[in-house]
């Protein structure tokens, strides 16, 4: 069966990257979280790794443009995130899962990934199939129309990352996803990682270093809102078997680099 | 599709014929979706095996219907009320709703004071904005935050709902107590027209606390404690509220990228 295929998805791509950060600087509070950045994410599964206070959250909070940039130049999908003009236009092709994910505990399932596909401006006509087809991808077809208070933590990060693909986004963030993910669905989640970078810029923050061993192509450790390592995870995999400290050479490489980072600055 | 396909198209499709090329089943498909009719004649092309094939598809379709979870019913107004208000909402319809009332009974007892629907007309919206747009309110307000829809639209539809829950009380009580609309109206749109331009630098709860707070201990304290409407409320201020009410009006919808960022929800 063939379908109509509009113009925009075939036309080519302006930009070289996805996320291209130069200078970066983002503010959270008073305090300077993201200082003088230098990142560019093309398309696939990029894990970002870094201590607790590193500046994720508020380098997530830039990249889905909810938060404006202080200072140097971000720009996502080639359009400026700073220009608040075309904002709307870029956010249509975003999905974001926040690291503090709220819900509204009376919403079902399907009326909350619903309202989100609503919010991103989806064509009316094509809201319900891309609801079910989105719980569907996180294994959550059997409780689409249970009310939210009524699901585990578990099943609402899994909510959560519906919610964030349901309108098929060039560029998502995930913000700590795998929290509350028992082992068995977190390997899901993982497949569901793969699947979703192979055409797509997709960033996962998270603590968790097997997590993107496992699921990235792509690794980016900051610290102190900085980059400190940007490479493949199989780099971090050979760091990490001489010396370091932790339980996988994956661990043993993280802790390497961010150890020779603190010692060189 | 002006021109239908030829039968005996239809029959090599059917067929599976090697010497119907790509290209060529493309535009049969491409005029049979748009087409019952030939549709109806490509069916009757279909030999044994693909009619058996459809046969045993029809009985799983069936069974798949008959063992499935029941469909789910469509509440229609569930989806307009996510759409236009939030939850956050309800307990202050029902607070600011019994303040004007119980503003209205004040009045209708003491006649000869300042009244008391005028003096607080202008704040009873600001207080269903605190609540409206606030990351302590709304729990999904990070999520939210985020979508195209967010910033002057979201919150403009919010706001409308706020002012349909409230014009209507403070109306009745206006016509009951023979205030002009305008004397209420003006000096209430305006305060929340404010609310939507501050709250785009430092907040719209916080804006609307802020206003609320000053319009209260500038405007209607000093009314009630000396007995006399204030000079703001007097009937010759009405064109300057309703300049007051454009120029801010127009301003807040200049500024209407403010409310895209999390600086907003303040």
């Amino acid at each position: 069966m063939i379908r109509a295929v509009s113009a925009h998805e075939v036309a080519p791509s302006m930009h070289a990257w996805d996320v291209d950060a130069e200078n970066l600087t983002v503010k959270a509070g008073r305090r300077l979280a993201v200082n003088g950045l230098r990142l560019s994410l093309g398309t696939g599964v990029h894990g970002l790794l870094g201590p607790n206070g590193a500046g994720k959250t508020t380098l997530m909070r830039a990249l889905s443009t909810v938060v404006k940039p202080a200072g140097g130049r971000l720009s996502l999908l080639g359009s400026d995130a700073a220009d608040g003009r075309t904002l709307r236009g870029l956010r249509r092709r975003l999905g974001y899962l926040p690291q503090h994910f709220g819900f509204y505990p009376r919403f079902t399932v399907r009326e909350y990934v619903e309202y989100m596909a609503w919010l991103r401006e989806m064509p009316a006509a094509a809201i319900p199939g891309a609801v079910q087809r989105s719980i569907e991808r996180v294994r959550l077809a059997d409780r689409a129309d249970s009310r939210l208070k009524s699901l585990s933590g578990g099943m609402l990060r899994r909510v959560g990352i519906a919610q964030a693909i349901v309108n098929d986004p060039a560029l998502l963030l995930l913000d700590e996803p795998t929290v509350g993910l028992d082992p068995e669905q977190r390997v899901e989640f993982r497949t569901l990682l793969r699947e979703l970078g192979a055409d797509s810029c997709v960033v996962v923050s998270t603590h968790l270093v097997e997590d993107v061993v496992a699921a990235c192509t792509d690794v980016v450790l900051i610290d102190g809102g900085a980059l400190v390592f940007q490479g493949l995870p199989a780099d971090l995999v050979r760091l990490g078997e001489h010396g370091g400290t932790g339980d996988s050479p994956a661990e043993r490489g993280y802790t390497t680099l961010l150890n020779r980072h603190r010692s060189a600055s | 599709m002006t021109s239908h396909a030829s039968a005996a198209t239809l029959a090599a499709y059917a067929a599976g014929d090697p010497g119907l090329d790509d290209a060529g089943s493309w535009a049969v498909e491409a005029h049979l979706e748009g087409c019952a009719e030939c549709r109806e004649q490509l069916a009757e092309f279909a030999g044994p095996p693909l009619r058996g094939l459809l046969d045993d598809v029809q009985a799983m379709i069936d069974q798949g219907v008959r063992l499935g979870p029941p469909p789910t019913r469509r509440r229609a107004w569930r989806q307009v009320a996510h759409r236009w208000a939030a939850w956050s909402l309800i307990p202050w319809a029902v607070i600011t709703t019994t303040a004007v009332l119980a503003a209205f009974l004040l009045d209708r007892t003491f006649p000869h004071l300042p009244s008391l629907v005028l003096l607080l007309a202008p704040v009873a919206p600001l207080a269903g904005m605190v609540v409206a747009w606030s990351r302590r309110t709304d729990p999904a307000w990070e999520t939210i935050a985020g979508t195209s829809r967010a910033g002057l639209e979201l919150l403009l539809r919010r706001t409308l709902v706020i002012l349909a829950t409230i014009l209507p009380p403070l109306a009745a009580a206006g016509w009951y107590l023979g205030q002009s609309p305008a004397r209420w109206l003006l000096p209430s749109l305006t305060l929340t027209a404010a609310t939507l331009l501050l709250g785009g630098r430092i907040g719209v709860a916080r804006a609307a606390a802020l206003l609320g707070a000053g319009w209260l201990l500038a405007v209607a304290v000093p009314g009630i404690v000396t007995a006399q409407l204030p000079v703001l409320m007097q009937p010759d201020g009405l064109r300057g509220w309703a300049a007051a009410a454009v120029i801010v009006t127009a301003l807040a919808l200049l500024r209407a990228n403010d409310h895209r960022r999390l600086d907003s929800w303040q």
